[in-house]
């Protein structure tokens, strides 16, 4: 019966307050995601323009191609000396961006340092109007926006990609939240099925919780060997308000917000996310049910930053993670 | 938000497809199980009569749904007659007419009867009592003598009944029978007794049905009513004996004539008989004459679009059996529904020929997409090429499995091509963004779902029961809905979600 260790029984799960596919379409999409406000979120060119009307930071847009003829005259568009990325509007999973570091006289250059030609970006550009990238492969539009310039504390808990933070977000109230981190398994993607790392992060302080690879518990990013106990998510007030007002914004009540940490600007909104996955209760270690629960008991028509007091005042958790001092001393 | 409504749905449909189908089962004895068989007896009958060489009319009873029996089909045999069916309040009734007809001449009907305990007559007006037509002199005092001695020994007109043909057939029979016997048919004068008694009473025609039997003729029987009509009996003449016995089928049950001939002479009737069994789904396709709007069936509709929707009515099978293993179990496929379609095509190639064919065209089907992938086309000349490209393959393993003489290949045509071509499109977008791996997952689990579908559409008893009770088509709906309802954990989560009470000891 050795095969029986890897299953667990239902009420166990259900004491923990794990959230299954079947309860999140049901009780918390269908109720609350009405379902004409999903291109505001499918479409990350739409996102972006609402979030600007909303004063939410986003990475700023340099421009939009829309036709291949357009693609001819991109050249005008990019930036002289400064990095870029472009991407495709309704792109799922990170796929068709492109990130370009440096603008040279020369050409460009990826973070890898690998070089690309103006053709090269034209050609990348194309395949997104065609719909490449594209959910079901529809006929897309290319956005290009700033580079992040990313927050340098948090360079040594990464591979390469960057990491960002998902904060799930009901009737506009910060409920749960956690960081993904690239590792060299799952090819510098932010993907926790790919094998990156997800950080559970405590809604009061922004402090690591508890770290997760391959819905295993691990203690360090395992190819940066640093510690996650003393991981700190920086501005978390800040980020916690911007995921808050999304609400806001979108009308979604049951959203997942992708943020991302910027040297200068502080957090800005990455992406939205209408149908938010379960991983989340892994990383933490506990299940939604209990925190969603008790949010849909809470009035609705608080401002952004009373409900995220709330949250921080009712979500508090104490890490998991041993310092490394503390296992020393053990 | 209210539940109810959603409730109330499912309750009607619930009730609706088990009341549906519980009256398919009795009223037409519609058997559960496909393989049970029923008795069905061929009654044939043979007319014969000498034409006047003229215009011809024949007027045949004919036998109606009755107790313990149910007309399946019927056929006539009769070259150069114009032939019509009539159905009055006595009765069904055939009409043979010809403008010329000489010498002898036979007419056929065949007729076959489902053995049915359930089947009921339906209800016919009792006759009208004759008026009393005086009796000559001897005659008057023996009836009235025999009519006095039963009336006193009896209680009600079927015991009257009874005491009477015994008076004037039984042991009993004394002399004012003897003597009203001379004169009068058994049968006629026992009728001619109740009439004057005010028993409304009539001579019906019934054939014993035994195996085997031929030229058989119609025996006279007594049909009793009750003084407020509510109750019939029907009595043996001979005997006395009440009661319609199980092999006893009742010809012509209106008191009319049962063979009436204009324009001929020596005409005469005789039956030929035997039974056999039959599997009670091919009983059950010969039904469908009365249908109603109630008993609503697909039975009514040429066998060509019966054979069509067998299939049809299994999709509802496959979509609960997909909705199980989605919502339930939490398997992944590739396209929700494909599953089912695969499933379709297996049952026309048969498991094994279709798996393989599935995985030759699919496999081939990814490695030329592959290459299509490089040429950077837009997505619908892209599943375009898929198609054809699918088509070719298809045709090249047609070509190859007849010339090696594996006639099973041909079949690989069933598969649907265009929903093949998505599989293949699909699969290897999900191949260039999250790998080989959860290619394999979604296209086993896609391809189990298919296999368990098909098993379950495959099934003599699944298909048995989705063609022949419709009502189960509601059952199958309310059954989803409310899977639809279902908000608890699916099986594979209890895996997923395992590490989480890891660290939690044991309760």
């Amino acid at each position: 019966m050795n095969w029986l260790n890897n299953w667990t029984r239902p009420s166990r799960l259900k004491a923990k307050g794990i959230i299954g596919m079947n309860r999140r379409n049901i009780y918390y999409i269908g109720r609350y995601n009405d379902r004409r406000l999903y291109p505001l979120v499918d479409d990350k060119l739409q996102t972006k323009l609402l979030a600007q009307t909303h004063d939410i930071t986003t990475p700023a847009l340099i421009g939009t191609v829309r036709t291949q003829f357009g693609v001819k005259r991109i050249a005008s568009m990019l930036p002289r000396h400064a990095g870029f990325v472009v991407k495709p509007a309704k792109g799922s999973g990170g796929k068709g961006i492109l990130v370009v570091d440096k603008a040279d006289d020369g050409g460009f250059a990826k973070p890898s340092g690998a070089r690309l030609t103006l053709a090269d970006i034209q050609r990348h550009v194309s395949n997104i109007l065609s719909g490449l990238y594209s959910l079901g492969g529809s006929p897309d539009v290319a956005v290009v926006e700033t580079l992040i310039n990313f927050e340098d504390s948090m360079m040594a808990y990464t591979h390469e990609g960057v990491p960002d933070i998902r904060v799930i977000v009901f009737k506009g109230y910060p409920v749960m939240a956690m960081m993904r981190l690239s590792t060299a398994a799952s090819d510098g993607k932010a993907n926790l099925h790919q094998g990156a790392v997800g950080v559970g992060i405590d809604m009061a302080s922004g402090h690591a919780l508890r770290g997760v690879q391959f819905d295993r518990p691990c203690q360090r990013h395992p190819d940066t060997r640093h510690d996650l106990a003393s991981l700190v998510v920086p501005q978390w007030d800040t980020l916690l308000n911007l995921a808050a007002s999304c609400y806001e914004m979108t009308g979604l009540g049951y959203l997942g917000t992708d943020m991302v940490l910027d040297r200068e600007h502080g957090p800005m909104l990455l992406e939205l996310n209408a149908r938010p996955g379960l991983a989340i209760q892994m990383t933490n270690g506990e299940g939604l049910r209990r925190r969603l629960d008790l949010i849909e008991e809470q009035p609705n028509n608080l401002p952004p930053a009373e409900r995220v007091a709330f949250a921080q005042r009712h979500f508090a958790r104490q890490s998991e993670l041993v310092t490394p001092a503390a296992r020393r001393s053990v | 938000m209210s539940r109810l409504p959603f409730y109330l749905i499912v309750g009607i449909l619930l009730i609706a497809g088990v009341a549906m189908t519980a009256h398919r089962h009795f009223q037409f004895e519609i058997p559960w199980l496909p393989g049970e068989q029923r008795q069905v007896w061929e009654v044939e009958a043979m007319i014969t009569y000498n034409a006047d060489e003229g215009p011809v009319s024949v007027d045949f009873a004919l036998p109606s749904q009755q107790q313990g029996f149910r007309v399946l089909t019927e056929n006539t045999a009769s070259s150069g007659y114009g032939l019509a069916y009539q159905a009055d309040r006595f009765g069904r009734r055939a009409n043979w007419t010809t403008r010329e007809a000489t010498g002898e001449q036979q007419l056929y009907y065949s007729a076959q009867l489902l053995v049915a305990p359930q089947a009921r007559a339906e209800a016919q007006p009792p006759p009208e009592l004759a008026s009393a037509t005086a009796w000559e002199r001897p005659y008057e005092t023996a009836a009235s003598q025999i009519i006095e001695r039963a009336w006193q020994r009896s209680a009600d007109n079927a015991t009257f009944a009874r005491e009477l043909i015994r008076d004037v057939n039984g042991e009993q029979q004394g002399e004012n029978a003897r003597l009203l016997l001379t004169r009068f048919d058994a049968t006629e004068l026992i009728v001619r007794l109740l009439h004057q008694a005010d028993v409304k009473a009539r001579v019906v025609s019934g054939l014993v049905l035994k195996d085997g039997r031929r030229r058989q003729t119609l025996s006279p029987w007594l049909q009793v009513f009750s003084q407020d009509e509510s109750q019939q009996w029907l009595f043996n003449p001979e005997t006395g004996e009440r009661g319609k016995p199980d092999n006893f089928l009742l010809w012509e049950a209106g008191g009319q004539a049962v063979l009436e001939v204009e324009g001929g002479s020596n005409s005469r009737v005789t039956f030929s008989m035997l039974t056999h069994s039959q599997p009670a789904a091919a009983a059950v396709r010969n039904h469908g004459s009365d249908d109603t709007l109630l008993n609503f069936s697909i039975h009514s509709l040429p066998l060509e679009e019966q054979a069509l929707f067998q299939t049809i009515l299994l999709i509802p099978i496959g979509a609960l059996v997909v909705v199980l293993l989605r919502v339930l179990i939490g398997i992944k496929t590739s396209g929700t529904f494909m599953p089912v379609l695969i499933a379709l095509a297996f049952i026309q190639t048969s498991l094994v020929t279709g798996l393989l064919g599935f995985l030759l065209i699919v496999a081939v089907g990814l490695v030329i997409r592959n290459y299509l992938s490089y040429l950077n086309l837009l997505l619908v000349a892209r599943v375009s090429a898929v198609i054809i490209t699918v088509i070719a393959i298809i045709s090249v393993f047609s070509v190859i499995a007849y010339r090696m003489g594996l006639n099973a290949g041909l079949t690989i045509t069933f598969f649907p091509m265009i929903i093949l071509s998505w599989t293949i499109e699909r699969m290897s977008i999900l191949w260039e963004e999250e790998g080989p791996r959860e290619v394999l997952i979604q296209g086993g689990g896609s391809l189990m779902t298919a296999v368990i579908v098909y098993l379950a559409m495959n099934n003599p008893l699944v298909r048995h029961i989705t063609f022949n009770f419709l009502g189960v088509q509601l059952i199958l709906m309310a059954l989803i809905l409310l899977l639809g309802n279902y908000t608890g954990y699916r099986l594979l989560e209890l895996r997923r979600f395992k590490p989480i009470t890891d660290d939690e000891p044991d309760t």
